[in-house]
């Protein structure tokens, strides 16, 4: 059994990694009040950039590439998820049209610059990838160590890290109060003088980085090249993950492990006796069936914030 | 209120040229030759009698998806799931064009009509959890077509084949194949499919502009406060809505499996072609003569596009930027708008 969960954990913390990263994107997007369907096309963005830099730099920055390349992944990503924020919030765009858009753009413009720049469909393979680590310390102690801080890679450590920042952040600073309070009544926040355009962009752009770097960590870590199929769905189960999670970051992340659980299921569940015979298709809805059950409420009544999906006319009632 | 109009009228229109001018900015930047690119295009989708048949079999399923998701629009509900209920409508129309064999004029229609109730299920699931739970049928609608997807593969591997990845071919009696319509357009892909989704533009115009149902569908559309007030059962319309725009959805799929591929395959991936009905719906403004022109746009862009690597070198993809830029530009018609009214200003 301990080897089993041995197996099972660490995947599951790999597969979930870029989903926590993205749905703490999301949570910071739609507690301002901005649906961002668009999740999917900034990882796919974050993923063509994290692997086009690390292809491309490999050579000048040895082992640092990879972290850099999420860096660029993040930072352009954020500049990508401009285009959502302009249309959506300064534009009074639809937001889930304009998500929509950014979906195709993000993995049309991509696709375009690989034929361009390769002359194939997709990359090559990322050379210079992270290696795995047990974190010092922790991963002594008996029994819990080897499951959860042994063979993991550091970024996946890190998702569950910034996971708590974004709650401190959300939750106990001013900045996360303004947030909250745009997302829920706009109108009365710009009473109290809360510049509500400007929170909302700040929103968007946290929920592109966020975004980005979690399509990176997929593109370098997971399928470690990029091609039309790299990012399909992940976007979308963060985004589920986050409404799982109630729209709070650690709820979030709580979700997004429990779909990762059920990714790694369905791939090393072949190997567990007692799994053998599932067919692994009921694993692979489990994620998507479960968000629909929790919004029914039949997990606890999920609300989503007030002015979620309007956009915000200053001076009409 | 004729002005109003013409500003509908303009709106998609500056967006399928701003879109087409900032795909040839593209195109310029990255070293290709626009105008050569785009006459390759052209080419591609209107050049010879084949290309023409290619772009109409195009065309149809984005005919019909484009109708899903503005049958559920003018509802007031945002059919994202079209993507899945069109699967669901491709493996039940393939299941039973595989599984029976009858007389034409009964299997065609049976299998039609199984796409249109795998559709129609498909979509009553959001609608009902919509009505009674209120939930939000967005989110609801994307996690229904990746279990469209799955569930679909999964029959497809263990339920239509042993294991593989392709069902058996469907039976000629369930077939929407036309040798005439073949041979017309030099032996393209071209199927009497065509023709059921002009008929479903129609039926979807008569449905929501000549009949009660309609009225009060597009009511619900506008205010559901004011629908109720007036005594409407707003929840039953919803429900309705979403089924419908399924039924749709579904015969896009029909038209894949029984007509373009005569059978169904195990897919990495979506079609794209749900997500295409989006852009095909939000073009046209949800009428149907609108989504009719839309779908002969985008049809032709997705068709003519496959013509641009080798005459021009220019990558597929471009036509996927200009397709995302065309909803960008007709989402943020504020913008549009804004302008069309500055310059009507100057005029007077």
């Amino acid at each position: 059994m301990l080897n089993i969960l041995e197996i099972i954990i660490p995947s599951a913390i790999f597969f979930a990694a870029p989903l926590i990263f993205t749905a703490l994107g999301g949570v910071f997007s739609e507690r301002s009040g901005v649906v961002n369907i668009g999740l999917e096309g900034l990882m796919v963005i974050g993923a063509f950039t994290g692997v086009v830099f690390n292809l491309t730099f490999a050579d000048q920055f040895g082992e640092l590439t990879p972290w850099l390349a999420i860096v660029v992944a993040m930072v352009v990503a954020s500049i990508f998820s401009l285009m959502h924020a302009v249309a959506s919030i300064s534009l009074r765009a639809d937001q889930v049209v304009s998500g929509v858009a950014i979906n195709f753009l993000a993995l049309g413009l991509s696709l375009f610059l690989v034929k361009m720049w390769y002359g194939k469909g997709q990359t090559d393979q990322v050379q210079v990838g992270f290696d795995k680590i047990d974190i010092p310390i922790l991963s002594k102690i008996p029994v819990l160590g080897p499951i959860l801080f042994s063979n993991g890679y550091l970024p996946s450590y890190l998702a569950i890290v910034l996971a708590f920042v974004v709650w401190y952040v959300i939750y106990k600073t001013p900045f996360g109060l303004r947030l909250r309070a745009v997302g829920e009544h706009p109108m009365a926040a710009d009473t109290m003088g809360i510049n509500v355009t400007k929170m909302r962009y700040i929103a968007v752009m946290l929920s592109g980085a966020l975004a980005g770097i979690g399509g990176s960590i997929y593109a370098i870590i997971i399928s470690r090249d990029f091609s039309h199929a790299t990012i399909s769905g992940q976007g979308f189960m963060a985004l589920a993950a986050m409404i799982f999670g109630k729209w709070h970051p650690l709820g979030a992340m709580g979700a997004a492990l429990f779909f990762g659980f059920a990714q790694s299921l369905s791939i090393v569940g072949q190997a567990i006796p007692f799994l053998k015979n599932v067919p692994t298709v009921y694993l692979l809805i489990l994620p998507y069936a479960l968000t629909i059950l929790a919004l029914t409420g039949f997990i606890g009544r999920a609300d989503a914030p007030k002015a979620l999906g309007t956009p915000y006319v200053k001076g009409k009632r | 209120m004729s002005e109003n109009r013409l500003t509908n009228i303009l709106v998609p229109v500056f967006a399928v040229i701003l879109g087409i001018i900032v795909g040839a900015i593209v195109m310029l930047v990255s070293g290709y030759d626009p105008i050569a690119g785009y006459s390759a295009l052209l080419y591609g989708a209107f050049g010879d009698r084949y290309y023409i048949g290619e772009t109409i079999r195009q065309v149809t399923p984005y005919i019909l998806a484009g109708l899903a998701v503005a049958f559920a629009f003018r509802t007031g509900l945002f059919n994202i799931g079209v993507e899945g209920q069109l699967i669901v409508g491709w493996l039940a129309a393939v299941w039973v064009g595989v599984a029976f064999e009858l007389p034409k004029v009964i299997h065609l229609p049976l299998a039609i009509f199984a796409a249109a109730a795998a559709g129609a299920l498909w979509g009553f699931i959001p609608g009902f959890l919509k009505a009674r739970f209120r939930v939000h049928e967005v989110i609801v609608t994307i996690m229904m077509n990746y279990i469209a997807l799955y569930v679909s593969n999964a029959v497809i591997r263990s339920v239509l084949s042993d294991q593989g990845f392709k069902s058996e071919k469907i039976y000629p009696s369930a077939s929407l194949r036309s040798e005439f319509l073949q041979s017309l357009t030099d032996y393209s892909t071209l199927h009497y499919g065509i023709i059921i989704s002009l008929i479903a533009a129609v039926v979807m115009w008569f449905l929501l502009e000549k009949t009660t149902t309609g009225y009060e569908l597009r009511a619900v559309g506008f205010n559901q406060h004011a629908s109720h007030y007036a005594g409407m059962n707003v929840n039953r319309n919803i429900v309705l809505s979403m089924v419908i725009s399924g039924v749709f959805a579904g015969i896009a799929g029909a038209m894949e499996g029984l007509g373009t591929f005569e059978n169904v395959s195990v897919k990495a991936g979506f079609t794209g072609v749900g997500f295409d009905g989006i852009a095909v719906a939000l073009l046209g403004g949800n009428h149907a003569f609108g989504i009719i022109l839309a779908a002969i746009l985008f049809g032709a862009l997705k068709v003519g596009a496959l013509e641009m690597p080798s005459a021009a070198d220019v990558p597929t993809e471009l036509v996927d930027i200009v397709i995302a830029l065309i909803i960008f530009f007709v989402a943020s018609s504020y913008l549009i708008r804004l302008v069309l009214t500055r310059l009507k200003k100057e005029g007077k």
